[in-house]
């Protein structure tokens, strides 16, 4: 195929700007084990709230981090305010009683889909301490938009 | 007229009607967004009205279009009927009937499940079985299709097809690989469970299904958008395709790398491991290659263009081009927002990056650039070449044919851009309300949604524009000799015979290969997992 010399240049900017694209992915994956949710365990969804996997909902804190079990149903989370430590990981564990929900903390990274028959669970570290607005992402319902819940990231010797 | 416009303009005057109903319905969605308080806002109309938008601008707009400039295709390059007529208006009627079915399933609130419908939000079974009389419509236009490739190779078998059916060829394949997801989603989960037959479904594997369709569905919509750039484009401005192989070597691609990439999409999913999601995050980036060869050569055909204007200069030639053209400028504002879309389109596909946008307003930002403009904009510019040419009527109001392409720019500048930035602030997407209580981080939205809005208001009286042109040269335009429909030449001499690029059996066995290495295992796997099913749920 005869290509002409300047598309020729621009073919070969082009692929090496997608090997750059993919480079940066490449190097979070493996420098900062950068991915998005990807937990896969299955639940029984008609019986979340007798399942001891949800039994005891909301942050559970010690000196490592905290780990934090919600439940999403139409339209709330359960429970709809928790507490987390600043700078010390923090685990989510989610599972939905009823559709598709989605797990968004606003202005961070923090994001899943939360589908039923499934757990699903992130980790990260939230390095400002403040309120932050959780709310789903993923149509629910006539509600969806009311759908919400507030986390507060406590400072380091605040109250746990 | 003939036969086979008259298949066509029965296509397109669906396409039309479709679009009509669903962009009176997106400028309600804009206001509601900025909490302007119009009597007739409520929740459930809100909510029934982006399932309606999404239906029938990406499901029956684009389809019946797209059939619509097949046929074209089919009769001006291959100068012949389409071979087996019968089928192709059965499946204009089959087409036709689900898409009635569906609408009016959604119209009655029985099937407020937007147009993702993930279960187990369940709607009505007739809104399933509409869904899935649309693609059995869509499967025999594609066979009609390919049936007349045959015929007309039959007596030419050294010939390559001609570039505009080489494109429409592709879409084909695209389209005939991608729609086993769906109509497996929907004929063996959806459908059996809607009606009762079965209590349960498995939502992750409804979602594998469904974006192993979704994907490839941005590709359907946008190939023949492709087509016109290619073949139309150049001669509407008096030049020449820069490059015929390359055309040909960017369909082709295409039909590769449409399908394997659907879990970019998931990103967010539980249930798929980050493995088999990084490897669809490969493919995905090497579907942007192909676009970044369009961008080239269909910018080097219009230089081509107004060089053959008397351009001299490094950018004058920009100058000379045919701005008053609605075609010509629809196509270029499209490409200008496909840019835009497409940098958009390489940060939503950033596997890790995915999670500060994913289901925020950056989506429906990113794809109203895309399928909203480098397609919606494209097939409206084609419109107003095409109508006159199939009815022999003078196209009517045409100064408001010369202005609409700008106000769809104007809007969807305003509209994209400020759902873009609200998106990377956190607002979620597909929401009635936008105030979440009076929450303080929620009220930092409200400037860019009141923005948002204005654009809405632009996109509508553009969108109003369109149809006032449409439904004027279709009912009252002055009857003419209609011009032909004309294509592009090559700007360099093509070889004679069929080369690689011209084997679909072959490029369609290798897409059907790239598609198993993507799919089969994870499938399989996860079919394996011991996994609950959900009952289904009607919250509208």
């Amino acid at each position: 195929m005869n290509v002409p010399l300047y598309e020729k240049i621009w073919m070969w900017a082009s692929g090496l700007l997608i090997i750059a694209f993919l480079t940066t992915i490449v190097v979070g994956v493996a420098g900062s084990s950068l991915q998005p949710p990807s937990h896969v365990e299955t639940i029984d969804p008609t019986k979340v709230w007798n399942d001891p996997r949800f039994a005891k909902r909301g942050a559970t804190v010690d000196d490592h981090g905290a780990t934090v079990v919600l439940i999403a149903m139409m339209f709330a989370f359960q429970p709809a305010e928790m507490h987390v430590p600043a700078n010390k990981p923090v685990t989510f564990r989610l599972t939905s009683a009823d559709v598709v929900h989605g797990f968004e903390i606003v202005g961070t990274n923090g994001n899943t889909m939360v589908v039923p028959g499934y757990v699903s669970q992130f980790t990260t570290t939230f390095r400002t301490p403040g309120e932050y607005l959780i709310v789903c992402n993923e149509y629910c319902g006539l509600s969806h938009h009311l759908m919400s819940a507030k986390l507060f990231v406590d400072a380091e010797g605040a109250r746990p | 007229m003939t036969r086979s416009d008259r298949l066509s303009l029965a296509h397109l005057w669906v396409a039309i009607a479709a679009f009509g109903v669903a962009s009176a319905m997106a400028l309600m969605q804009a206001l509601s967004r900025a909490s302007l308080d119009l009597p007739f806002r409520t929740a459930k109309m809100y909510y029934l009205s982006v399932t309606a938008h999404g239906v029938l601008m990406a499901l029956v707009f684009t389809t019946f279009f797209i059939m619509a400039f097949g046929y074209v295709v089919v009769s001006r390059t291959l100068d012949q009927e389409p071979t087996g007529m019968p089928l192709a208006w059965a499946g204009y009627w089959i087409a036709l009937v689900g898409t009635l079915m569906a609408a009016l399933t959604v119209l009655s609130g029985k099937a407020t499940v937007l147009y993702t419908f993930y279960p187990p939000l369940q709607a009505h079974p007739a809104f399933y079985i509409g869904l899935t009389l649309v693609i059995v419509g869509s499967w025999c236009w594609s066979i009609v299709m390919l049936l007349s490739y045959r015929t007309w190779r039959a007596s030419r078998p050294d010939r390559p097809a001609p570039l505009p059916m080489h494109g429409m060829i592709a879409t084909v394949i695209v389209w005939l690989i991608a729609t086993i997801g769906v109509a497996a989603e929907v004929l063996f989960q959806l459908i059996p469970w809607s009606l009762g037959w079965t209590k349960t479904v498995d939502p992750v594997l409804a979602r594998m299904l469904f974006w192993y369709f979704g994907h490839p569905l941005v590709y359907f919509w946008l190939l023949p958008a492709y087509v016109l750039w290619y073949t139309v484009l150049p001669k509407v401005v008096g030049g020449k395709l820069f490059s015929d192989p390359l055309a040909r070597l960017v369909f082709v691609m295409f039909i590769l790398f449409s399908t394997p990439v659907g879990f970019h999409h998931q990103f967010m999913d539980p249930g798929v491991s980050a493995g088999w999601k990084l490897l669809h995050t490969f493919l995905t980036f090497a579907i942007l290659f192909p676009s970044f060869i369009t961008a080239f050569t269909v910018t080097a055909s219009m230089e081509v263009g107004g060089r053959a204007q008397g351009a001299t200069g490094l950018v004058d030639w920009i100058g000379k081009l045919p701005w008053r053209d609605p075609l010509f400028s629809s196509v270029a504002l499209s490409m200008i927002l496909f840019a835009i879309g497409g940098i958009g389109g390489a940060i939503n596909a950033s596997f890790g990056m995915n999670a500060v946008v994913h289901n925020t307003a950056f989506i429906q930002g990113h794809f109203h650039l895309t399928v909203g403009s480098a397609v919606a904009l494209t097939f409206m510019g084609a419109a107003y070449w095409l109508l006159p040419r199939l009815t022999g009527r003078e196209l009517e109001l045409s100064l408001l044919a010369r202005v609409q392409p700008y106000l769809w720019f104007i809007g969807m500048m305003l509209f994209s851009i400020s759902n873009h930035l609200t998106g990377l602030m956190g607002m979620p997407r597909r929401i009635y309300d936008a105030s979440y209580g009076g929450s303080t981080i929620a009220a930092g939205w409200r400037g860019l949604t009141g923005l948002s809005a204005i654009g809405g208001v632009f996109l509508f009286a553009s969108a109003a524009f369109f149809m006032l042109v449409m439904l004027g040269t279709g009912l009252a335009g002055k009857r003419v000799t209609p011009q032909r429909v004309e294509w592009a030449e090559p700007l360099h001499p093509v070889a004679p015979g069929r080369g690689w690029f011209d084997r679909y059996w072959v490029w369609a066995a290798v897409a059907v290969v790239l598609v198993l290495v993507a799919y089969a295992y994870p499938l399989w796997m996860h079919l394996q997992m011991p996994r609950y099913g959900s009952p289904g749920f009607k919250p509208f």
